[in-house]
């Protein structure tokens, strides 16, 4: 039983304390605990892996040789969106989530936990005055699994079956609604109107009757597209009792209107933007909010805090709002599921509302929107690049064309490449109609100088 | 409270800030960060077509930074993190220590600030870190495929159902295998995804042995089982012996076998899911391989397969030629995407980090005093009057075991709840049992490897402590918790009445604040 190895993660792994341990419990070998598990089942020999790095100093070294192979957006000026978003993220927002309190914490409850509780509550709070309505639940997984789980509730909201989904939202996300939903609901997707890259009001009204649960769409689009006719959308959604579901990204409800207030049922979106970095997209988390209805409220499957009165007046404690719903109290019988999802993420997005606060959250908006139109009109004025759509109401991102080049999209983004730039996510093959095409991506982060930069590298490639 | 109360409770207090709501504090135009201005004035009515003008600003609050940080760190202390305590509460959980190092690895910009769809040429480093955990996760648990897509050990359960609802559609028998079978000790998920995607779920219950019988599973399978998802060991941390035999019985009529092994903390190097037979298994790579539980998330699914199974992960998967690494996209039979890219990449790095770590006799040395360390516990838990550990007395446990104190609850009338709260004020974490309570009065422990003896010593000692103050000074227990952030929660219909609850500060105010 003699170990020739001390692992510094295991402080019983030194001789002393495992022969302490056997001889209390009667026992020579720690494999008499395993007296359960039949031969047959046992692996009976050393699992082949490499030889471990044992000393703290070269594991890092080892990995961080590993992560040098890469190139980092602080190396390049990246223009990629697409779902995960280069935006600044206040020092304050890695501050709070690298306390080693929230960070290696599970789900405690309300009592030693209470700091978890309160930091998304205030999530759940300062979210929902983001996006006038009174419910938000805990965060999920990411924009996808959001936008899916908001279809699902709607079905079962409406207890019909057929749901209709905009053909100009991200093909990752059409891609997850038909895993999750595919099996046992019928989707349809709907046309855009090839002009203005905004979903098409004839194909929805086609489409639209009394056996639709939802239909659902993004705001902006998948092509940095403001949708105009969000009220018209719902309202014909409303006329055949069905509900409008729409994803935003939170970032941009300082200026823009939040979808609630032109008749949304359901909003659901992706919270990386607020105060997450990108992590190669692990700083996704999802969020789902509906009005204060009971109907809406348990079909959600996530947690859902609440404020609940302690013993002691004016203090706060806090609980889980109709926990019964959940697959935690009801397994099979619960919505969906409640597991590990994003806390830790919605924690910082808390953080990040508070600390842009009331006068930030528009002034981010107002740059954001200032930086993408000088980097669209300079790019769409350049020889043989032009604007794919005609509605330039555009926020964060805007998609170019590049059929009237000799290049192709992944052609011109190796050259912008070797100039130690990230050109914009190549469409080609992905949406209908969108070949030779790229989604450009802008945000407060890029200096006009970095625009000029990619204007000018544009240019130098097509002409 | 009374002075005896007092004098009576440990000397250990959690912080207790009392912090106000976060719209409680600021005042008008305090800014917590400042903004470059934009390059013109424009109107932003150029920009945004009229009808989709946010007319009304958001009701932020208006904070200072020193507030709004002051403000989160204190919500931070009244918070048990793991790192604080011997975290063997929180069973099935498998709360391990979290090395700082791997945080400062994943703090690298070569982590942080990367984009999923930057060309895979500037990706080379963190594609050759997925292959190689994927070639460690493949040997760990036999397996002949891996993904890691999924954002959490449910979600990996459900993709992996996911990909047999597939597999039987390709046969043309998905709609006739509808049933799906799993046992009561099982995570919830395993019934729970099953259901959303469509299945009929058959649950079985164990028998005196601590899993269910040969004759039960044989009668729950038919042709229309299309799966079998089970944990082993389970929540009781006894292991079925017969697994083999259940997974021949299930194959016998054509049904793909699941094993959720998020937690395989008990046998990594010991035993895996291929030589029981399975057709696929799952590990959470926050609970075994040690990559943090951050208050719920994000942590990290994968999911692995054998050779029939491939076909049918989500896309992308990460494909190598000897030279370059790639994202593969070319799966034609794919289930598609389970989440946004390729999940939580850091995870990723955490786990590579921590098996580096290890090695082959490393994680044997896990798995052994995890075994160790939870048989350890149990000898001096078993010496409390009143706990015990419910099927087989006297045999071995792997990795965690669920007690039950109803010896205590029913000779002293204090609940399960209240012994709960009452260990809160020794900074210890409760996890009683998922939903039913199948064990009365239950409570379940996993010390893991990462606690010393001392650890456990100290842990079953204030287990005798809150059970023998349950016999001789109830109110003490019953009136706990003492020493916690915030006292005992009163009116508890402020979370099931819709007049009531206040899931935000805005429904709160507008419910039981007289209106501004």
């Amino acid at each position: 039983m003699s170990n020739k190895i001390v692992y510094p993660y295991i402080p019983n792994s030194t001789n002393s304390a495992k022969q302490k341990m056997m001889d209390t419990l009667g026992i020579t070998s720690i494999d008499e605990l395993y007296v359960a598990i039949p031969d047959s089942l046992r692996l009976n020999r050393l699992l082949n892996l490499p030889d471990p790095i044992l000393s703290e100093f070269e594991l890092e070294r080892h990995v961080n040789d590993l992560l040098n192979k890469n190139i980092s957006t602080n190396e390049v000026i990246s223009f990629l969106g697409s779902g995960c978003y280069n935006h600044y993220v206040p020092a304050i927002c890695d501050e709070i989530n690298s306390r080693n309190e929230f960070l290696t914490a599970y789900s405690g409850k309300t009592y030693e936990d209470h700091g978890r509780y309160q930091a998304l509550f205030e999530f759940q709070s300062m979210m929902a005055d983001l996006l006038n309505m009174d419910v938000v639940a805990l965060p999920t997984y990411d924009g996808l699994q959001a936008a899916a789980s908001a279809l699902r509730m709607a079905i079962d909201i409406t207890r019909r079956n057929k749901i209709l989904v905009s053909k100009n939202i991200s093909p990752e996300k059409i891609s997850k609604i038909y895993d999750f939903l595919g099996s046992h609901v019928q989707i349809k997707l709907i046309d855009f109107d090839q002009d203005t890259g905004e979903l098409s009001l004839d194909s929805l009204s086609i489409n639209l009757n009394r056996e639709v649960a939802a239909i659902f769409f993004d705001n902006p689009n998948f092509f940095g597209i403001i949708e105009r006719n969000g009220e018209e959308i719902a309202s014909l959604a409303h006329k055949f009792d069905a509900l409008c579901v729409v994803s935003v990204d939170p970032i941009s409800l300082g200026i823009l209107k939040p979808p609630a207030d032109y008749g949304a049922d359901i909003v659901c979106g992706d919270i990386q933007s607020l105060g997450m970095h990108m992590q190669c997209g692990g700083g996704q988390a999802g969020f789902i909010a509906v009005h204060d209805d009971p109907k809406f409220i348990m079909e959600i499957p996530l947690r859902i805090y609440g404020i609940v009165p302690t013993i002691e007046k004016g203090e706060y404690g806090f609980g889980e709002i109709a926990i019964d719903r959940t697959s935690l109290m009801s397994r099979e019988k619960g919505k969906e599921w409640v597991g590990t999802m994003a806390n830790l993420w919605g924690i910082t997005a808390a953080v990040y509302l508070a600390t842009l606060g009331k006068k930030g959250i528009i002034e981010i908006g107002k740059l954001i929107l200032s930086n993408t139109h000088y980097a669209y009109k300079a790019i769409t004025n350049l020889p043989n690049l032009k604007a794919k759509f005609s509605n330039n109401y555009i926020f964060r991102e805007f998609v170019v064309d590049f059929s009237n080049t000799s290049y192709s999209v992944s052609e011109i983004n190796n050259q912008l490449l070797k100039k130690k730039i990230f050109g914009g996510y190549n469409l080609t093959g992905q949406i209908e109609n969108c070949d030779n095409c790229a989604v450009y991506c802008i945000t407060e982060i890029h200096s006009e100088q970095d625009i000029d930069l990619l204007v000018n590298s544009l240019e130098e490639i097509v002409q | 409270m009374s002075e005896i109360i007092a004098t009576n409770t440990p000397k250990y207090h959690q912080a207790r800030w009392n912090e106000p709501i976060i719209y409680e504090l600021g005042s008008d135009d305090e800014r917590g960060i400042l903004l470059p201005k934009p390059n013109n004035n424009d109107d932003i009515a150029a920009y945004i077509p009229s009808n989709m003008i946010r007319n009304i600003p958001p009701k932020l609050p208006e904070i200072s930074q020193v507030e709004v940080l002051r403000h989160y760190l204190r919500l931070s202390q009244e918070n048990l993190g793991a790192g604080l305590v011997p975290d063997l509460g929180m069973a099935t959980s498998t709360v391990k220590y979290n090395p700082p190092i791997n945080e400062r690895i994943t703090k690298n910009p070569k982590v942080m600030k990367i984009h999923p769809l930057q060309n895979e040429k500037t990706l080379q480093g963190i594609l050759e870190i997925i292959y190689r955990l994927e070639q460690f996760v493949k040997e760990i648990s036999g397996m002949d495929a891996i993904s890691f897509q999924p954002r959490s050990g449910s979600q990996a359960i459900y993709t992996n159902v996911s990909i047999m609802r597939a597999y039987h559609n390709k046969n043309g028998e998905k709609e006739k295998r509808d049933e799906i079978i799993t046992t009561i000790f099982s995570h919830p998920s395993d019934a729970a995804t099953p259901h959303t995607a469509g299945y009929k779920v058959i649950t079985l219950y164990p028998e005196e042995s601590g899993y269910p019988s040969i004759e039960a599973i044989k009668a729950a399978v038919s042709e229309r089982t299309a799966g079998f998802l089970v944990t082993n060991p389970d929540d009781t941390g006894i292991f079925n012996p017969q697994i083999a035999k259940f997974v021949e019985i299930v194959h016998e009529v054509g049904g793909i076998c699941i094993y959720d092994q998020a937690n395989a903390n008990g046998l990594l190097g010991i035993a895996r899911a291929r030589e029981a037979g399975f057709d696929m298994c799952h590990f959470n790579l926050h609970k075994t391989f040690s990559t943090p539980h951050a208050s719920g998330g994000p942590g990290a699914g994968a999911i692995c397969v054998i050779d029939r199974l491939a076909p049918f992960l989500p896309v992308p998967t990460v494909a190598y030629d000897g030279q370059k690494y790639w994202w593969d996209y070319d799966k034609p039979d794919s289930i598609g995407k389970i989440a946004a890219f390729y999940g939580s990449i850091p995870n990723l790095v955490r786990a590579y980090a921590w098996i580096m770590a290890h090695g082959a006799e490393g994680l044997r040395e896990v798995a052994s005093i995890a075994v160790l360390n939870n048989n350890y516990l149990m000898e001096k838990i078993l010496k409390i009057p009143g706990v015990e550990a419910p099927y087989k007395p006297g045999t071995r446990r792997i990795e965690q075991v669920r007690y039950s104190w109803k010896g205590v609850t029913e000779k002293t009338g204090v609940s399960i709840s209240e012994i709960a709260n009452r260990a809160v004020d020794y900074g210890m974490h409760f996890f009683f049992s998922h939903h039913p309570f199948v064990v009365p009065d239950p409570a379940t422990l996993e010390p893991t490897e990462s606690y010393s003896y001392r650890d456990l010593d100290n842990f079953a000692e204030y287990w005798a402590r809150i059970a023998e103050e349950a016999y001789n000074k109830p109110e003490i227990v019953r009136q706990a918790p003492h020493h916690a952030p915030i006292h005992k929660l009163t009116e508890l219909s402020f979370l099931d009445d819709p007049q009531k609850w206040s899931p935000t500060w805005r429904a709160y105010k507008r419910k039981h604040l007289v209106s501004d």
